[in-house]
């Protein structure tokens, strides 16, 4: 039986059943399909997604600049999973290959992804069943913060150069579903390249950033004097962690969890 | 019988409308570099305001964060300005500009080495050299790339007397560097984001450390050209009558090539790849007051301090407190400036 799906371009994408093939260039596309069960229909992803563990194995086609469109091609997918800026999206169709283009900047998108990815693969229930337990988890990630840090203002730092994630990103949002404030007017966006000074100006009360990008913040002109850095209110990410945290998908739960954690180790280690 | 003192009053009254223009441009650059001084200490996060009068957090803010970067811009802009105008003088090419030498990809490829430290560490090419070069930090490592890359030109050009030979090494270096960097930043992307910043130039986080290097840059190399100007007026008439003057070619332009390296590394290292200014400044000088390369490499340092620090002031206060990228501010403003001067037909 045909599926109709809708992509955020607002396409209507007819696939004359669940594909068997897929391949997919945005890391928070691969890990919902491997959410949604579909994990071993993949047979190709671009070269960042690394999660589930076992899409290590897969062809890597490149990037959202440089996919491979000659190996995405001879993969013969059924469909093609990528975010509105890739650029391989025209080439692809030029050539027949069904895309599916799915945007995932809030926690909506991320919603609207699983259930038209769910539909795709022929099990509609499931992508109401993964938010559900997203859900559940930053509920349960809600229960684990302080009560005494509803309400204070985080600095996320996306990038060092600074970028911060404001109140309109995913993480922005799972930060205020955690009662916590954010530094950056929804205004400025989701992702604003700030005037450093501006941290320094209105002093954060909880900064959370790579742990490496921590560690040099105190060599940043004036930084040395955030308070949230001398009082030791932080929260530095390895790498891995902060991959969670970052990429809007159905980690988004265990994300939560990961910030709850900290803000309990900041009340702990303060007492 | 008249005539010669005719012409002799003729020349004297040419000289002294083009000595007034020169003191004129000198007067401007001076007072609207002090303007914007102030401008950069009043332009901030929270729109303008006169931080002077403000509690503890707000002075630390004022000396620690807007003064550094206010005279850091100026500064790091005035290097550029004079190596732009070093270049343009020792190649005798209005379209020279700094990173002519490959001291750009040098630096970036440096830098993108640096970024994606880290997570090279499965790919073998660059490992070792970039767990070295991480020790140094993003600001070291620009400069000895900056460097590397400007001895890796003369090294291909063996030496800095032919012009068209050092040219072309240049752009060869430039294009090579430059893809090993396009390589190393697709194999880690991580390091993208920070390449682009460094790209674009930042003028974001220059502290007084920055200022202390940048000054010192300045105080070494400006005097150094300006000492070396004669060798740039003598080229100007071409370099066999330069060198039937009985000048040394060979050795000042080395001379003059090292100091455009360091200018160029000093102001890459702080501030990334500032676009423009290099190659404004001096064509600003040129069209106001044209003058020997004393007065032009002087100039040409004050006019891209003030064009770098008027970029900065308008990057940070358009959308406080989100900042827009220096160097697309400097490639805006430098842009239209210059188109504005072809469109007089007065270019040049």
């Amino acid at each position: 039986m045909p599926i109709a799906l809708i992509d955020d371009r607002g396409q209507e994408r007819i696939l004359a059943a669940p594909p068997l093939r897929i391949v997919s260039l945005l890391p928070s596309l691969t890990e919902s399909v491997c959410a949604l069960g579909g994990c071993d229909r993949l047979v190709g992803t671009d070269r960042y997604s690394n999660s589930p563990a076992r899409v290590r194995a897969l062809p890597k086609l490149g990037g959202i600049e440089d996919a491979n469109l000659e190996r995405i091609v001879a993969l013969k997918p059924d469909v093609v999973l990528a975010a509105p800026s890739a650029r391989v999206i025209e080439r692809l169709e030029s050539l027949g290959v069904q895309v599916l283009v799915l945007d995932s900047k809030t926690h909506a998108d991320v919603r609207r992804s699983l259930n038209v990815l769910a539909a795709m693969l022929g099990t509609p229930a499931a992508g109401e069943s993964v938010w559900a337990t997203i859900q559940h988890d930053v509920e349960r990630a809600v229960t684990g913060v302080p009560a005494a840090l509803r309400g204070q203002r985080v600095y996320f730092e996306v990038d060092a150069t600074p970028y911060a994630a404001g109140e309109g990103s995913f993480i922005g949002q799972t930060l205020l579903r955690l009662g916590l404030g954010n530094i950056v007017r929804p205004e400025d966006g989701a992702f604003p390249k700030i005037n450093p000074e501006f941290v320094v100006r209105v002093q954060p009360d909880i900064v959370m950033a790579l742990q490496r990008s921590l560690d040099e913040m105190p060599r940043r002109p004036g930084w040395a004097r955030l308070r949230a850095l001398r009082d030791g209110r932080s929260c530095g990410f390895s790498n891995e962690r902060y991959e969670v945290l970052v990429r809007p998908g159905p980690r988004m739960g265990e994300a939560a969890l990961l910030l709850a954690d900290c803000l309990a180790s900041l009340v702990r280690s303060s007492r | 019988m008249s005539d010669p003192s005719l012409t002799g009053i003729a020349n004297r009254l040419v000289a002294d409308a083009g000595a007034q223009r020169r003191r004129g441009l000198a007067i401007a650059l001076l007072m609207v570099s002090i303007a914007l001084a102030g401008a950069g200490l009043a332009a901030g996060s929270d729109g303008w305001s006169w931080p002077w009068f403000g509690d503890a957090d707000t002075r630390l803010i004022l000396e620690q964060i807007r003064a550094p970067r206010t005279l850091g811009a100026w500064l790091t802009g005035a290097l550029l300005g004079l190596a732009g105008a070093v270049a343009q003088g020792l190649f005798r090419n209005p379209l020279a500009d700094p990173y002519l030498l490959g001291s750009a990809a040098g630096a970036s490829l440096a830098v993108v080495l640096v970024l994606a430290g880290g997570s090279l560490g499965g790919v073998a090419i660059g490992w070792s050299a970039a767990e070295g070069l991480a020790r140094l930090g993003i600001v070291g490592a620009a400069f000895v790339g900056a460097f590397f890359g400007v001895g890796l030109t003369l090294a291909l050009a063996s030496g800095a007397q032919q012009t068209p030979r050092l040219l072309l090494a240049g752009v060869v270096v430039g294009v090579v560097l430059s893809a090993l960097g396009d390589l190393v930043s697709t194999a880690a992307p991580e390091a993208l984001r920070g390449k682009q910043a460094f790209m674009l130039g930042t003028t974001s986080f220059l502290g007084w450390s920055s200022v202390a290097v940048l000054g010192f840059g300045l105080a070494v190399t400006l005097p150094i050209a300006w000492h070396l100007a004669r060798v740039l007026d003598a080229l100007t008439l071409g370099e066999d009558s330069a060198r039937s003057l009985g000048l040394a070619l060979g050795r000042w332009r080395t001379v003059l090539v090292a100091v455009l390296a360091l200018a160029t590394g000093l102001s890459v290292s702080q501030a990334g790849l500032v676009a423009f200014v290099g190659l404004a400044a001096p064509h600003l000088v040129r069209r106001w007051a044209p003058a020997p390369n004393g007065y032009t490499l002087v100039a040409s340092a004050a006019a891209g301090g003030t064009l770098l620090l008027a970029a900065d002031v308008l990057a940070r206060s358009l959308i406080a407190p989100q900042e827009l990228p220096v160097g697309v501010v400097t490639a805006v403003l430098g842009g239209a400036y210059l188109l504005w001067l072809l469109r007089r037909r007065r270019f040049g």
